[in-house]
């Protein structure tokens, strides 16, 4: 039998503020556990919640970024449960008026553009954090995180696979990212995915009589590997003709298995109510507009903006931006390279400056990136600077080192972050460019090779071998362009 | 008389012309705490050197000429506000021996007038109950009849301006608990408008009906402590920014052209007799000052105490979730964590705090929340528009603050029902969200005190401090218990 998954994702992102959701305790992490606390967010009693205007902005700048329906009002509730993490005993979480609505984000899977539904975008706060001693009888708990600003995202079921799960996450972190509300790191919890997932018949459009929620899943690769062990658990009950239990799961990364957490019958009563201490909350719609405007670029902006500006074909420009550091990292590149035009009195015409931008984006999407990959840092923190990188292009451009003598400059300026003329120098890798040098080189294989120049003459392919000689003659540091001028020319003579 | 018989008003006037030092003053009290409270019990805690050094403070700002109105005054605290160093047990085992790491807004605004705290007050666990029966300390008993309890929540604190033992003190009002005390001990007891006072440092019971009150011998002394504490706080998101006017200036002598209604559904059946004489007696005294007396109706009252009984206790569920054995208080030891919250919260809660978690937890919880907490919501705005078109017609109201007179220890402890309906006349305030005080009206033939609540609209408090002064002055009740 064929099934079709039906997913949908709970997404918590922290948001970056100054302080926390409630109280003006600093939203901040900390080695050591309980210093960044107030009586406020270790619920002392008569303390009292007030809210972070900040943290309100940023869940309407991510509720504009997804294209939600901004609420004219909202509220806040309790969502009443027991946990040592929990020192009020209540979360104050949104229940039915939450500030985001309805909304979209559009994804590309295999080159397939899908409109992802946002159901809501909701604001909370966070919990502490329980720590279990080794050996010990007794547990621990950390209110540092206690009560940081938490922005879930409720997606809508229409997730239909692992992938769309995995570059749906990674574009919402993109977005975070953008709009710099949230580092929206996955492994150090700022973001944060449960999964609702279900199975039905390919071809039938109604909801699945049951879903199975999935938590614990601490990365993108714990998402998708979890999707992909509850699609085959799940059509493996279906195909038995049997309804998989609506349950909570939890995913565990050494087993690469999902086990039962607690069945529907299980479920807690939140008993949300309003949350008596906050007052509703209006939104303007002058504050609103005023939100919308210093929105900051967004990544499908930034993509259109990338191919019209710099002529970066489409795919380009989509893996450029879907990396937020790293598009800003090209971007700064392009504009050294431009100051070293300017300065250098450099001109090229639109087609040749086009063409350098696009090697330009070459260089960052490969040498540079798989560098930064081995070492697992980020852009920011390479020892090349965008400077150092755009006088490389240059000096491509210009002709003074090959594209293949670069490549072992960059892997130096990548280790030392030496700039790039002062290697060329000192690697003795500059290029060969002197006309009259290579045209002597020229001269000298023209007569040592009768046959090849034969072969040439007759057959234009088999030059490549007299310009392989020629290159030997100048130590692999000939300029190819002008090599072949000059051969040609002299072949014809 | 007895200097401890002083008002704040000439207290404040004796100490600023040097008549009397702070330090006498604060040691009078004291003294008769240690005299009276081994009968009365009105305080849990009392600070007597901290008192007497504050006295000294404030003895040297008499003398710098950088006193306050308030400076070098004994005042009283209900245990369910903190101040910062205090003990503040709520009443409750579970906080026996918790100590406030900060100061209520409350406290921190009458600190910057330099009073002189004596002591922390007694009162019904979490300010649930109408007599301190329910105190986890021992009740406190009424200054006037020793056999009878004082009211409550803030028994102590009525109690202790009753008995002498502080010139002011601050309770906390959800249902009456500031109102009804006063009557049952005859002093006068303010309910602020909702957001008038901030609540932040007060423990919350109720959060959309707690307010901090005040205490006094008289109407003027509560008008110039209420000054002191009323304003917003940035602490406090539900404190409203209105601004506070000079309440002891729009003080009156007569009552000339004011409306006074009297809403009808507060004066039928159920009052005890004598109650009612004194009542109609009292407002007697409103149209001798001038005042018109007119009927109004406040039409959906009858439901207030049902509203009250419902939204009160969900919103007490989720308040005491928070004393849980984990981060401070009583917390004993368990095998599982759900050992842990259930040894400590068994222990820890007394049998009236119980019922009501129970009760909030099950109008709360799934399928029940729509017939009542969500009923109780609606009804209590048809209840808040009752007195906003009440007060179309008329400037304020009066009615008896309680239809009964104090009772008698245990007479009414082992029915719940009994004692919810001690709230009737004042919980409807506290729903709407309207200002109400008891002035001292008469008394009983057994000498028991008889309180008037007058209620004004939303943000209106100076009519209660100008209509209840002017009958204070003209009613000249001289009343005092014998200790
Ligand atoms: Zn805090």
């Amino acid at each position: 039998m064929k099934y079709e998954p039906i997913i949908g994702l709970e997404v918590h992102v922290q948001l970056k503020t100054k302080s926390k959701m409630f109280c003006s305790s600093k939203n901040a992490e900390s080695d050591i556990p309980n210093v960044n606390i107030c009586e406020v967010c270790t619920a002392q009693p008569g303390t009292l919640p007030v809210i972070n205007r900040e943290a309100v902005r940023k869940s309407i700048m991510v509720g504009l970024a997804l294209d939600c329906q901004i609420a004219e009002f909202a509220k806040f509730d309790r969502k009443n449960y027991f946990y040592p993490d929990l020192p009020k005993g209540y979360q104050i979480s949104q229940f039915d008026y939450p500030i985001n609505g309805k909304g979209t984000l559009t994804i590309t899977v295999n080159n397939n553009e899908r409109a992802i539904g946002i159901t809501r975008a909701h604001l909370e706060e966070d919990a502490g954090k329980l720590v279990h001693p080794e050996g010990k009888n007794y547990s621990l708990v950390d209110y540092n995180r206690t009560g940081v600003p938490l922005l879930e995202i409720v997606s809508e079921p229409d997730i239909r696979g692992s992938e769309e799960a995995r570059v749906y996450l990674q574009e919402l972190q993109n977005i975070m990212r953008y709009l710099g509300v949230s580092d929206a790191d996955m492994e150090k919890g700022h973001l944060r995915c449960d999964a609702n997932i279900s199975m039905r018949k390919q071809g039938e459009t109604k909801l699945p009589p049951y879903k199975v929620e999935v938590k614990n899943m601490n990365s993108f690769k714990a998402v998708a590997a979890a999707i992909e062990f509850e699609i085959k658990r799940q059509a493996e009950i279906l195909d038995e003709g049997k309804t998989p239990p609506q349950e909570t799961r939890g995913w565990v990364d050494d087993n690469g298995a999902t086990v039962s957490m607690r069945s529907k019958e299980e479920s807690m009563d939140y008993r949300y109510f309003p949350e008596p201490d906050l007052p509703v909350l209006h939104f303007e719609k002058t504050w609103i507009d005023e939100i919308r405007r210093e929105l900051p670029e967004l990544p499908n902006a930034r993509k259109e903006r990338f191919i019209k500006e710099y002529n970066l074909p489409e795919k380009d420009a989509r893996t450029l931006v879907s990396y937020k550091a790293l598009s800003d990292y090209f971007e700064a590149v392009v504009s050294e390279f431009d100051e070293w035009l300017a300065a250098e009195h450099i001109k090229f015409d639109a087609e040749d400056h086009a063409k350098h931008l696009k090697l330009a984006s070459n260089w960052v999407l490969g040498q540079f990136s798989s560098l930064l990959n081995q070492k697992s840092i980020n852009p920011g923190d390479s020892k090349v600077t965008p400077e150092n990188f755009a006088e490389l292009i240059k000096l491509i451009a210009t002709g003074k080192v090959s594209q293949l003598a670069a490549k072992d400059v960059f892997a130096k300026m990548f280790e030392t972050g030496e700039d790039p003329s002062n290697l060329l120098e000192s690697m003795g890798l500059a290029q060969v460019s002197d006309e009259g040098l290579i045209l002597d080189a020229v001269k000298k294989v023209i007569l040592e090779n009768p046959k090849g120049v034969e072969d040439a003459k007759a057959n234009p392919k088999a030059l490549g071998f007299l310009v392989g000689q020629v290159m030997k003659e100048l130590k692999g540091k000939g300029n190819p362009q002008i090599i072949n001028e000059l051969l040609k020319k002299e072949l014809l003579s | 008389m007895e200097l401890t018989d002083i008002t704040l008003k000439e207290a404040s006037r004796k100490l600023a012309s040097k008549g009397i030092s702070a330090r006498e003053l604060v040691a009078a009290f004291l003294n008769r705490v240690k005299q009276v409270d081994k009968s009365v019990h009105a305080f849990l805690s009392v600070y007597e050197n901290e008192a007497l050094a504050c006295a000294d403070e404030a003895d040297g700002r008499i003398l710098d000429g950088t006193s306050f109105s308030l400076t070098g005054i004994p005042y009283a605290v209900k245990d369910c506000i903190l101040v910062k160093g205090a003990k503040a047990t709520a009443g409750s085992k579970i906080l026996e021996n918790y100590i406030a790491p900060y100061d209520a807004t409350v406290i921190k605004k009458l600190k910057d007038q330099t009073p002189v705290m004596i002591g922390k007050t007694n009162m019904d666990e979490f300010a649930m109950g109408s007599s301190t029966e329910n105190s986890a300390f021992g009740p406190t008993k009424n200054p006037y009849d020793l056999d009878r309890v004082p009211g409550g929540s803030s028994g102590g604190s009525a109690a202790a301006v009753a008995a002498g033992e502080a010139i002011f003190a601050l309770g906390s009002d959800t249902g009456g608990s500031v109102r009804q005390p006063a009557a049952f001990c005859g002093v006068v007891g303010l309910k602020p408008t909702y957001g008038r006072v901030s609540r932040h440092g007060l423990m919350a019971m109720g959060s959309s009906l707690d307010q901090i009150g005040v205490f006094s011998k008289t109407v003027e002394d509560c008008a110039i402590v209420f000054g002191q504490i009323a304003g917003t706080d940035e602490r406090d998101s539900t404190s409203l920014p209105q601004p506070v006017p000079d309440y002891v200036n729009l003080l009156k002598e007569d009552l000339k052209g004011i409306k006074v209604g009297m809403p009808k559904e507060y004066f039928g059946d159920g009052m005890d007799k004598e109650v009612r004489k004194v009542i109609e007696d009292s407002i007697k005294v409103f149209e001798r000052l001038g005042a018109i007396i007119e009927e109004v109706s406040l039409p959906h009252s009858k439901y207030a105490l049902s509203v009250y009984y419902v939204i009160m206790p969900v919103e007490v569920s989720a308040n005491l979730s928070r004393y849980d054995g984990i981060r401070y208080g009583l917390s004993l030891p368990g095998q599982t964590l759900e050992e842990v919250y259930y040894n400590t919260r068994s222990e820890g809660l007394g049998s009236e705090t119980k019922r009501r978690i129970m009760i909030g937890a099950y109008a709360s919880s799934a399928g029940y929340y729509d017939a009542y907490y969500k009923k109780a919501i609606q009804v209590r705005r048809l209840i808040r528009q009752d007195f906003v078109e009440a007060f179309k017609k008329v400037d304020i109201m009066v009615t008896p603050t309680s239809p009964n007179r104090p009772w008698k220890f245990g007479e009414k402890s082992k029915d719940p029902l009994l004692m919810y309906l001690e709230d009737i006349f004042t919980v409807g305030l506290n729903v709407a969200g309207v200002p109400g005080i008891s002035v001292p009206s008469g008394v009983l033939e057994d000498g028991l005190p008889v309180g008037l609540q007058i209620i004004a609209p939303h943000f209106a408090e100076e009519r209660l401090f100008a209509s209840g002064h002017a009958f204070e002055k003209a009613l000249d009740l001289k009343i005092k218990p014998k200790l």
